[in-house]
């Protein structure tokens, strides 16, 4: 601080950052960029580890060896599923019952705000059916669960078969501290937000249910459930959220611990571990499982039926049973096993699973970066816009100039935010499209209108673009973006990371006299919704299913539309954040660059 | 208004009427001064009719209440008087009974109940009772010491499932629960009950000594005296739950110590603990309370009832087959009963299989009675444990009952429907604020009848009283008498009763939003994420029996008292796993970066003169004391 005191040597440090603020800002973003992709590199990260003395020190032994009955009962379960034509409610309440669980049954109603063609629904019907196991050790405070989809479909009985033969198991143990729920939600995630929203007497997103008429106290954890196949050969473990939120560590650790012990092959964002992090293809196995992993968290929408009980404060993770053409094959009995330790532990946890970390990344199972390390990343961004400040002059009169463009590119944001669901009626009426077409190409009609917007106004009140009036309106502009994506990265990091890293050099650039044209196309190219096609197409490469432009045009347009439902129906908030806040602040760099 | 108010008089002294033994001192005057604090001084001819109906509602509820506990204590007044007469002038005797009933569920219900009666007085003036014989002596000098006219205190492993099991005979809330009467003599109530939980604490080596006044409370109608006596203030009532209260074997076992034969002899031998907790439902009780000596009440007897209440779970331990006997139960078997006792019996609850198409039993049954029990008619099976002919050739009784109906559980029966039970749950999420939700169940199909809720909740969860409604098929219930004492900061938990009237065959639902305190640091258990405990709320009401659906007592009701399950809340928690770094952390940035920012900020800086000469300076001083302006 003394460097700071001292107005001689304070000057000399401004003169220093002024003179080398280009290649300083430059140095940043490349470091900031290394840093990220050296996250993945093995030496770098850390080995993951039980923190939870609950979990850790005694292995239970697992005696669950109804693999085959469970498959029996999953065959059942499917031709009631094929008689019935949707979810089997009362042959469902009968399995529970016999199985001596408290059984009881939810019904819900949604109707989507546009229908949803992924999935091709739009009036949304559906049970519940839930059995509670009771503890015998426990008054009812604390719960466990244990959720299977119903899909359409011959998809998921499995899982289903599974949850009845460990119910069926569970019944016949005397240990249980707490309760476990046996749930079979219909309509993936939004049976899932329905009996949520029941169990807790909330109501968020105005779906309609019948309340529910039996808890089991606290939620502590849950596990969601997801098998297509009497054999697998792995197990893959989804952990992404709504909103970008994640787990305790400690579960994916007692993941990775059962399949180790039991030796089931298992998969994070569906990579295998390689063992060989020294060579080239071992660290770029890590990249793209930790890309993966950051392109997931960022889109903020459930990943798994799991992702809505984080909102709750409920660590939960759902286990996807994948059946490839490798040689290793795990028969039920095996994953009945996995299930069985695995609620064991949990049913051994005295507190909450807190010890270990919320906020993490991982480039492999065995191996995560803490927000410590992760975190200098988006900080190296962030530091080029304060240097983008330190190097502006303070200003005098003209703020009230920089007005009507905020409140311009903020009014464009609301359009962007309300308009595309408002009026896809007439949408609809006047031109050939469905609506959810209609919605996605209003949204996109008024996103690419928000460019075309007159933005001079400014000199109707101060007669002419001046310029101090732009080096004002910029310096407001990295001011909002700073706190913007300082905030967003502290709730979900990847989001934060992947704005910063494509709206920094615009904001870092821009001024009314650099070329015009130019600077127009690579301002769009790091518009935030190009930063969506290009995640997209990054996305998809990384799953090994590349694309043509086309099909990638297409995803895209379903990407937006799912975003919107995700808003609607979950209460996920990137489409808001990204409309109401992200697109204005970018809309105010256009701005710059218009003005006259 | 005044219909609801007179309803509260009515129920409140039935309450009293109906539990008390045989005093009518104790009901007129707790129906007085219940109505006092109800209802209004000009209402006073209505109340008076409502004093006439309630009497003559005593007599029949007394009638019913008999057999609220197992059935023998119904035939207990008339049997002991005449088999006791001979003992010396204080006489005291001990009874012991075993009562098993078949749940519909498929589980196995078994209460044990131990009644000690002793004639004597132990606050008679100038004679201090020092000479026992039967009742435990540690307990009679806790009565005389701390002035205790009635104590009841309960231990329980578990829930009890209502929806699968009916009622019990002795309800509980999980955990531990204490309440207490103290005599009118006694000065400083607070002082004496903190001593008592922690002489109790000790004797049952349970943690009551963690009763304080944070979760004591003195509710005003929930909780009537159940013996004889002329108190009814709630000045001397004191009542404590500790939900997170854990029953084990070291329990159980200062708790067979108080019984006379002990653990040696009797039915008490079938108490092996590592049967009895391995249980779905476990629940120890000791109560005591003064009654009368005869039915004159010419003087007061104390009675003492220890009781074990046992549900076993056929699922877990039967191994799927459908078949019990006290050895599989208990892993022992009976061989005689306890020679100090003057009557011990083992009832079988028959009535759901009355020509043994169900189940039998093996050895079959020497005799069968029947009484009502909880405003229903039940048939019993009866083994006396005195007559010799009961143990047969082995000299051991093994009573087995076997299922006719074979195979395992595939049909399994539907829930039951309880006339009276209730649920609660905590709603909402997040750490800031949240609602308890109450519902309360009727499921008679016609009759409406007063339930009295009781509500304690710790100081750190901040109700908003404002907030809380009561409806019922969605239209509001005005609850007709609400007390509530708001809690103190550290101090006391915030106390709730209400007498809310359900309609027939309805779900009143009462909502109360809370805000969750933030605690001082010290003040968090050591397992702060597990959550914090909010107490049972507790549903007390007279119940229409189901007998009296077959018109013979139109008007019979009996007492049930529903405990609902308790509620485990997360409270704000710091982060207590690196408090090091936290506090390390935070200083430095608050010492160093704020300290030099503000600094620097508030600083005004200006370039420094280059320091003057040696000679320059001298110059200076000489200026300076002359008194000219410095160079």
């Amino acid at each position: 601080m003394g460097l700071l005191s001292d107005p001689n040597r304070r000057r000399a440090l401004t003169n220093l950052l002024t003179r080398l603020n280009t290649p300083l800002c430059i140095v940043c973003y490349l470091a900031g960029v290394a840093w990220f992709m050296g996250l993945a590199f093995e030496p770098f990260t850390l080995r993951t580890y039980m923190s939870e003395n609950a979990m850790g020190s005694t292995m239970v032994e697992e005696r669950f060896l109804a693999g085959e009955r469970a498959l029996v009962t999953a065959r059942e379960f499917a031709a009631q599923k094929k008689k019935m034509g949707g979810m089997p409610v009362d042959w469902l309440v009968k399995a529970m019952q016999a199985r001596g669980l408290e059984v009881f049954t939810q019904s819900f109603s949604r109707t989507l705000p546009f229908p949803d063609e992924n999935k091709e629904r739009y009036m949304v019907h559906g049970t519940n059916v839930y059995g509670i196991l009771r503890a015998p050790r426990a008054p009812r405070t604390e719960a466990l669960v244990l959720s299977a989809p119903c899909t359409p479909g011959s998809s998921n009985n499995q899982a289903v078969g599974l949850l009845l033969g460990l119910a069926q198991y569970f019944r016949g143990q005397m240990y249980w501290a707490k309760d476990i729920i046996f749930l079979v939600n219909e309509h993936d995630l939004i049976g899932m937000q329905a009996w949520l929203e029941g169990y807790h007497h909330t109501n968020t997103t105005g779906m309609s249910w019948t309340p529910l008429e039996g808890r089991g106290g606290s939620i502590q954890a849950a596990l969601s459930l997801e098998l297509s196949s009497d054999i697998i050969t792995s197990l893959d473990l989804v952990l992404e959220g709504l909103n970008g939120q994640l787990p305790n560590l400690d579960l994916a650790n007692l993941f990775y611990a059962f399949c180790q012990k039991i030796g089931v092959l298992c998969t994070i964002q569906g990579k295998l571990q390689r063992n060989d992090w020294d060579s080239a293809a071992g660290y770029s196995q890590a990249v793209q499982t930790m890309l993966l992993m950051v392109l997931k968290q960022a889109s903020g929408r459930p990943w798994g039926d799991h992702g809505l009980f984080l909102r709750y404060h409920i660590e939960a993770a759902s286990i996807r049973g994948i059946n490839s053409f490798r040689q290793y094959k795990t028969d039920l009995t095996t994953v009945g096993k996995l299930l069985e330790g695995m609620f064991r532990k949990l049913n051994n946890l005295l507190e909450r699973l807190h010890q270990s970390y919320f906020f993490y990344l991982l480039p492999s199972l065995s191996r995560f970066v803490s927000i410590g390390y992760y975190m200098p990343a988006f900080g190296l961004l962030a530091a080029i816009l304060l240097l983008l400040v330190g190097m502006r002059e303070p200003f005098g009169p003209g703020v009230l100039s920089v007005l009507t463009p905020l409140i311009i590119s903020h009014l464009t944001g609301v359009a962007l935010y309300t308009l595309p669901i408002m009026a896809q009626q007439t949408a609809v009426e006047h031109f050939p499209v469905s609506e959810t077409e209609a919605v996605v190409l209003t949204a996109i009609a008024i996103y690419t209108a928000g460019l075309a917007l007159p933005h001079n106004t400014h000199r109707v009140l101060s007669g002419e673009g001046t310029e101090e009036g732009w080096r004002v309106l910029k310096l407001i502009a990295i001011f909002y973006m700073a706190v913007l994506l300082g905030c967003t990265a502290l709730i979900n990091f990847s989001l934060g990371f992947i704005l910063a890293l494509t709206l920094v050099p615009v904001a870092a650039f821009i001024t009314p006299h650099v070329p015009r044209v130019l600077s127009a196309l690579v301002m769009v190219l790091l518009s935030p919704g190009s930063t969506l096609l290009f995640s997209i197409f990054v996305y998809q490469e990384l799953q090994e299913a590349p694309i043509t432009l086309l099909e990638g045009w297409n995803l895209f347009l379903s990407v937006i539309s799912q975003g919107i439902l995700d808003h609607n129906l979950y209460g996920s908030l990137v489409y808001p954040l990204i409309s109401l806040l992200v697109y204005p602040c970018w809309l105010l760099l256009w701005n710059i660059l218009f003005w006259k | 208004m005044t219909a609801g108010r007179c309803t509260a008089a009515l129920l409140a002294a039935v309450l009293v009427c109906g539990l008390t033994c045989a005093s009518t001192a104790a009901a007129e005057e707790a129906i007085t001064e219940e109505y006092e604090s109800i209802s209004n001084a000009n209402e006073h001819v209505q109340a008076q009719d409502d004093y006439a109906r309630s009497q003559k509602r005593r007599e029949i509820t007394e009638h019913d209440d008999d057999q609220n506990e197992p059935p023998p204590s119904s035939s207990s007044s008339s049997s002991s008087s005449s088999s006791s007469s001979s003992s010396p002038p204080s006489k005291d005797y001990f009874k012991e009974e075993l009562v098993i009933r078949p749940l519909s569920s498929g589980d196995i219900y078994a209460s044990f109940q131990f009644q000690t009666r002793w004639d004597t007085d132990f606050f008679a003036p100038g004679k201090k009772v020092s000479h026992y014989r039967l009742f435990p002596k540690s307990l009679g000098q806790l009565m005389s010491k701390f002035s205790v006219r009635e104590m009841h205190v309960s231990f329980t492993q578990g829930y009890w499932r209502t929806m699968q099991w009916g009622q019990p005979f002795l309800p509980a809330p999980p955990g531990a629960e204490l309440w207490v009467w103290f005599q009118d003599s006694v000065a400083d109530v607070d002082g004496a009950w903190k001593e008592l939980t922690n002489v109790l604490s000790g004797i049952f080596c349970a943690s009551l000594n963690f009763i304080d006044s944070t979760n004591t409370v003195e509710p005003t109608a929930s909780f009537k005296p159940l013996g004889v006596g002329n108190v009814t203030h709630q000045r001397f009532l004191r009542y404590a739950v500790l939900p997170r209260e854990i029953v084990c074997t070291e329990n159980l076992t200062p708790w067979k110590k108080l019984l006379p034969c002990g653990s040696k002899a009797g039915l008490a031998v079938l108490m092996k603990s590592e049967k009895l907790f391995h249980s779905s439902f476990l629940s120890l009780a000791v109560h005591i309370r003064p009654v009368c000596q005869d039915w004159g009440c010419k003087g007061t007897a104390w009675e003492l009832r220890q009781t074990v209440n046992v549900v076993f779970d056929l699922h877990t331990t039967g191994q799927g087959k459908r078949e019990w006997s006290f050895f599989k139960m208990f892993s022992r078997t009976l061989t005689e009963a306890c020679p100090l006792a003057t009557s011990s019996k083992v009832y079988i609850d028959v009535t759901d299989n009355p020509q043994g198409e169900l189940f039998e039993l093996n050895p079959a049954a020497p005799s069968l009675t029947q009484a009502v029990v909880l405003g229903d008619r039940r048939t019993y099976a009866v083994y006396d444990l005195m007559a010799s002919g009961t143990f047969g050739l082995l000299r051991s009784l093994n009573v087995l009952l076997r299922w006719k109906t074979p195979g395992n559980f595939s049909t399994q029966v539907d829930m039951l429907r309880p006339l009276l039970h209730g649920e609660r749950y905590v709603a909402g999420y997040g750490l800031q604020t949240g609602e308890i939700h109450t519902l309360i169940y009727n499921n008679h199909p016609y009759r409406a009848f007063p339930v009295l809720l009781l509500d304690i909740v710790p100081w750190y969860l901040r109700l908003y009283i404002h907030t809380l409604t009561v409806t019922s098929k969605s239209r509001e219930n005005k609850p007709s008498y609400i007390h509530y004492q708001p809690s103190k900061d550290r101090l006391r938990p915030h106390l709730l009763e209400m007498l809310i009237q359900l309609p027939p065959n309805s779900v009143t639902e009462v909502t109360v939003q809370f805000e969750r305190a933030l605690l001082k640091w010290t003040e968090y258990t050591p397992d702060p994420n597990h959550g914090f405990y909010v107490g049972s709320s507790v549903i007390s009401a007279l119940v229409p029996s189901v007998v009296a659906m077959d018109t013979i007592f139109p008007e019979s009701s009996y007492f049930v008292r529903v405990y609902t399950e308790p509620l485990l809340v997360n409270l704000p928690t710091p982060d207590f796993s690196m408090p090091y770094n936290v506090i390390c952390l935070t200083c430095t940035v608050v010492a160093v970066g704020y300290g030099s920012l503000y600094n620097l900020l508030t600083r005004t800086f200006q370039v420094e003169e280059p320091s003057p000469g040696v000679v320059k300076r001298l110059a200076n001083m000489i200026r300076y004391l002359r008194g000219v302006p410095l160079l």
